[in-house]
């Protein structure tokens, strides 16, 4: 567990903010980066997604669980405008997110991993990272054709993309390719490259799955550091031992429904959460080392 | 057997106009193909805008032939468009039954007898490449003369084309080389592996594919003109289907998403196919009588040559999947 004094000063601010937030599912915020209302995505005669209101504290940390099939990805893709929702309406700092493009809302400020690792495996790390930047003006092939117009711009971008590496500690891959890299340290690139859009909001799709457990303390540092640089985070796990330790808030999701809202040690008690997990309620706690 | 004749013919079919226009045509079925990984097999319906927007301005438009270029250009681009809109947002095989089907669609309308008044029909259009060839012989180039040496000997006719071709070559192979260093052909070769990736990241997957739909098309264009300037015609015939198939063959030989294997490829590919063809021939001036069975008639020739060269591609591929300049590395790590 982690120890009341060694939380930073985002942590403190952040909890200390959604202390008096009601523990119920679509509780209102004091400070909401992303709402959403009636988000509802049906495939055939499924349900995936059927949130009825959700609203994401700005400068926290928040995991959204649930088992197998809850839609939690789904309402990611919905959320980002990789997937089209039937009804509903989300904003994202104040900006109505319906109808905007996924390339769109990476540009706003809001960005997304995926849960199968898309790291261009046939280009180098560094070019991956390079990538990742938004506003280039070599990206217009008219202004491609000449290195002095994006040269300085590519310069400093690669200075960036060469301090988070070294952040993330892949620093040493720089001129590998993407596909030399082993699975975690593949999710690690991803992370880092979406930091290279400097997004507000970072939308991680499962960070731990296929992660060895050494990495995954290393991983939990990193999206607590985003935090305490004022990103706010939302992120899919599974591993609820990694929720507890990182997380703020978490949003549990069932049958495409959102069934609760709390603090992790709220949730980690709650007898629906349990029981949505588990089937059956068994009245134990879901952490492996209450 | 004259083996100097098919030394001379075989240099002459690595450097010479059919390695020229196919080199072009690479190059921007390359930034599709290579770099994008776009499906595009109506590369020969690119190339055809650029030989009518040529033919067309002497025979319809009754203009000068240099306004042949913008308007091929235009054509393409027009093309581009109608191919990328509907086809780009979908899966990668959409745009090649789409590619494929538009190539035959023009190459059968231009053909047509009811639009003869403006393309020609089957005979094509001639006789409208005289200001091309004024040029040549302006600077002093003539025509009929044999310059050089054995065995590099050509006419000043052809003289003057391949030197405008190479130029051509020469151009649009540094163009695209800068393009695909700078941060835009990066854009594009991370579509290639994973367009969702790309999205995810801010960029408009959808524009950059039609921007490489159509600059790699106005490349083809070029390459028709190139061609047709060649000929002094334009046919309907030479833009068909195996066209854009050899093309990609030449392609893949010399080795994809690297802009010298788009040059070299083609030379490669001609050279060997030009060689084998003089060779079979030189073999079936003089063929050899086993019982009642001859080996090599000369009308076994060309036949044979297709099946020597559908193999060497099989090899190839079984061998040097990456082609002649292609980087091992960058086709070696399939999808995770």
């Amino acid at each position: 567990m982690v120890t009341e004094n060694s939380l930073s000063e985002a942590t403190v601010v952040a909890r200390a903010a959604l202390s008096g937030v009601e523990r119920a599912p679509g509780a209102a915020k004091p400070d909401a980066i992303l709402n959403a209302s009636g988000v509802r995505r049906e495939f055939g005669g499924i349900v995936a997604v059927d949130v009825e209101h959700v609203e994401i504290q700005r400068g926290s940390i928040t995991a959204l669980i649930g088992p197998n099939g809850a839609g939690k990805t789904t309402l990611f893709n919905l959320l980002t405008g990789f997937d089209k929702a039937n009804t509903g309406s989300w904003a994202f700092n104040g900006k109505s997110m319906e109808h905007v493009a996924p390339h769109k809302t990476a540009s706003l400020g809001m960005v997304r991993t995926f849960q199968l690792t898309k790291s261009l495996t046939k280009l180098s790390v560094i070019e991956n990272m390079r990538l990742g930047a938004t506003d280039q003006k070599g990206e217009k092939w008219w202004n491609g054709l000449f290195g002095r117009i994006w040269k300085a711009q590519e310069a400093s971008i690669t200075e960036r993309a060469e301090e988070l590496l070294n952040r993330f500690k892949i620093g040493h891959m720089r001129d590998e390719y993407a596909g030399a890299l082993s699975g975690g340290q593949r999710k690690l690139l991803e992370m880092a490259r979406a930091l290279m859009t400097n997004p507000t909001l970072v939308m991680l799709d499962e960070p731990m799955a296929g992660v060895n457990p050494a990495l995954k303390q290393n991983l939990n540092e990193h999206i607590r550091g985003l935090r305490d640089q004022g990103m706010t985070v939302l992120f899919v796990e599974h591993d609820m031992d990694m929720v507890h330790d990182v997380s703020d808030w978490v949003i549990v999701m069932a049958e495409g429904r959102i069934i609760a809202e709390g603090t992790p040690d709220d949730i980690s008690k709650n007898p629906a959460v349990i029981d949505a997990y588990l089937g059956t309620r068994q009245g134990q706690s879901l952490l492996e080392d209450e | 057997m004259d083996w100097s004749l098919i030394i001379e013919n075989s240099i002459k079919g690595f450097i010479g106009i059919n390695a020229v226009y196919f080199a072009i045509a690479a190059i921007g079925l390359n930034v599709q193909f290579g770099f994008t990984g776009l499906l595009n097999f109506g590369q020969a319906g690119f190339m055809a805008c650029g030989a009518y927007g040529l033919g067309m301005t002497a025979h319809y438009f009754g203009i000068s032939m240099w306004w042949g270029i913008p308007i091929g250009i235009a054509f393409s681009v027009v093309l581009g468009f109608l191919m990328g809109i509907p086809t780009l947002r979908l899966r990668a095989d959409y745009l090649a039954i789409v590619t494929i089907a538009s190539a035959e669609i023009i190459r059968l309308v231009v053909r047509s007898v009811k639009f003869k008044t403006y393309f020609g029909g089957s005979d094509g259009i001639n006789g409208f490449s005289d200001s091309f060839r004024n040029i040549g012989d302006d600077i002093g180039i003539v025509q009929a003369n044999q310059y050089g040496f054995w065995p590099l000997r050509f006419t000043g006719r052809e003289i003057w084309t391949l030197v405008v071709g190479w130029v051509v070559v020469a151009v649009v192979a540094y163009f695209v080389y800068l393009l695909m260093k700078s941060p835009w052909g990066r854009v594009l070769k991370a579509i290639r592996e994973d367009e969702d990736a790309v999205r995810s990241l801010g960029k408009s997957v959808f524009s950059y594919k039609m921007q490489s739909l159509i600059l790699g098309g106005a490349i083809g264009t070029m390459s028709g003109m190139i061609f047709a300037l060649d000929r002094g015609s334009v046919q309907p015939d030479n833009y068909s289907r195996d066209v854009t198939f050899y093309i990609l063959t030449a392609l893949v030989l010399g080795g994809v998403a690297k802009v010298s294997g788009s040059i070299v490829g083609p030379m490669i590919f001609w050279g060997i196919f030009t060689f084998m063809d003089n060779f079979l021939r030189q073999v079936a001036k003089d063929p050899v009588h086993l019982g009642n069975f001859t080996i090599m008639k000369s009308t076994q020739v060309g036949q044979l040559n297709y099946m020597l060269i559908g193999l060497t591609l099989i090899l190839l591929m079984v061998y040097r999947p990456q082609g002649v300049f292609g980087n091992r590395k960058e086709m070696a790590f399939d999808g995770h």
